[in-house]
């Protein structure tokens, strides 16, 4: 029997499923982390701007006094890293979205991944090693 | 058939005299000819048409009496086959359920209907498009009955409660309103776009199928069920009323949870 040939024939198969629930983890981070952002980013902006005379209060000894606190410590922290995940892996989303070239694509995430880690990075070390004495 | 090329490079020759009640509106047609064209371009086209004639009736209009090099696909001509789905007016519909009454311009204004072929496919010609990548994703999520073991001798019984469960995504006609009214699937061609999701959704909670495991993990992939957005379009475009957003959202919960 003479097989059949196509024309045109079927278009390449797609690469095995991978098995793996990353994107699951990331589109359930994606919502717990809005959720608690919500929380902490505006409990921020009220206390920063509306409660006690707002943003005129604001200077090296307000915020030393309450980085003294291990509480607002943990809030920062906990804002800064979910802000820039949440931030991150959303734009990892529009990134592979909109690139049309695979190495557009690439360093365009590059440069999110680095700018994502220094962002972090730096900001826990000044939360974790902020010196109130820094003027003596 | 009888050369009536003077007055027509229409198919079937003369135009037919024009019914009374029709009024005259605009055709704008987005066209392409890859033998002709670098880019594509609009055709505009004044045709004398009823309230209750079909956008289908104005292709078959033009292809018949106005210009016979208009490429469309066809079938049954009415909304069951799937064959001429199209951007209408900036929307995703099958142009034979497209009522003419229901795009007239208010106020007595001239009205001007657009039509393109559907977006994120390639076009071969005018509004013909390659379906292909759009089939390759439907066959990938294996839209067929899935067992192991031996077979009954009897047919696989399934109570009205476990048939309702995906009773609404069976009604898919595979017309690509949906995949094409998507725009993450404009710009990412390998997601599997919400028909082929809407295909796996009828198998995965039908109680007769084994495979759903499969197509779970097929779903559950960087091209798969998370990179939908709820934008609703694949909803509003589905002329078969299929609840499509909704059927994805199911999928989803169905993988967050490891329970079909």
């Amino acid at each position: 029997m003479s097989e059949l040939t196509l024309d045109k024939p079927r278009s390449p198969r797609r690469p095995a499923a991978r098995r793996s629930n990353g994107e699951l983890y990331s589109w359930l981070f994606m919502r717990i982390s809005g959720v608690a952002l919500l929380v902490l980013v505006l409990g921020h902006l009220f206390i920063m701007n509306i409660l006690d005379g707002g943003v005129h209060r604001i200077n090296f000894g307000f915020v030393a006094g309450r980085w003294a606190s291990p509480f607002w410590q943990f809030w920062d922290l906990a804002m800064l890293w979910l802000a820039q995940i949440h931030g991150g892996n959303g734009l990892r989303t529009v990134i592979n979205d909109y690139a049309r070239k695979d190495a557009t694509r690439f360093w365009l995430k590059v440069l999110l991944y680095v700018s994502m880690v220094l962002i972090i990075a730096l900001g826990t070390y000044v939360i974790f090693t902020f010196d109130p004495n820094i003027t003596d | 058939m009888t050369a009536t090329a003077e007055v027509s490079t229409g198919s079937r020759g003369a135009q037919p005299p024009v019914p009374d009640g029709a009024i005259t509106l605009t055709l704008k047609v987005r066209r392409f000819n890859p033998e002709v064209d670098d880019e594509p371009r609009w055709d505009s086209f004044e045709i004398p048409a009823l309230p209750t004639d079909r956008v289908l009736n104005l292709l078959h209009y033009v292809k018949w009496y106005l210009d016979g090099t208009l490429t469309f696909r066809r079938s049954c001509a009415h909304g069951i086959c799937g064959s001429d789905a199209m951007r209408i007016n900036g929307v995703n519909r099958l142009a034979c359920k497209v009522l003419v009454k229901d795009l007239l311009a208010g106020g007595g204004k001239q009205t001007t209907i657009t039509i393109e072929p559907i977006k994120g496919l390639p076009v071969h010609k005018d509004l013909l498009v390659d379906m292909e990548p759009f089939f390759e994703a439907f066959r990938a999520v294996k839209p067929y009955l899935i067992t192991y073991g031996n077979e009954p001798t009897r047919e696989r019984v399934q109570s009205v409660a476990d048939r309702e469960r995906f009773d609404d995504t069976t009604k898919c006609i595979l017309c690509a309103c949906c995949t094409t009214s998507c725009p993450v699937y404009w710009t990412e061609g390998s997601y599997f776009g919400p028909a082929a999701i809407v295909n796996a959704h009828r198998f995965i909670f039908d109680s007769r199928d084994e495979g759903a495991e499969e197509r779970l993990d097929i779903l559950n992939d960087i091209d798969g069920v998370w990179r939908c957005r709820t934008t609703f379009n694949c909803t509003d475009a589905c002329p078969r009323g299929i609840q499509v957003t909704k059927a994805i959202q199911e999928v989803k919960r169905a993988l967050l949870f490891k329970r079909v």
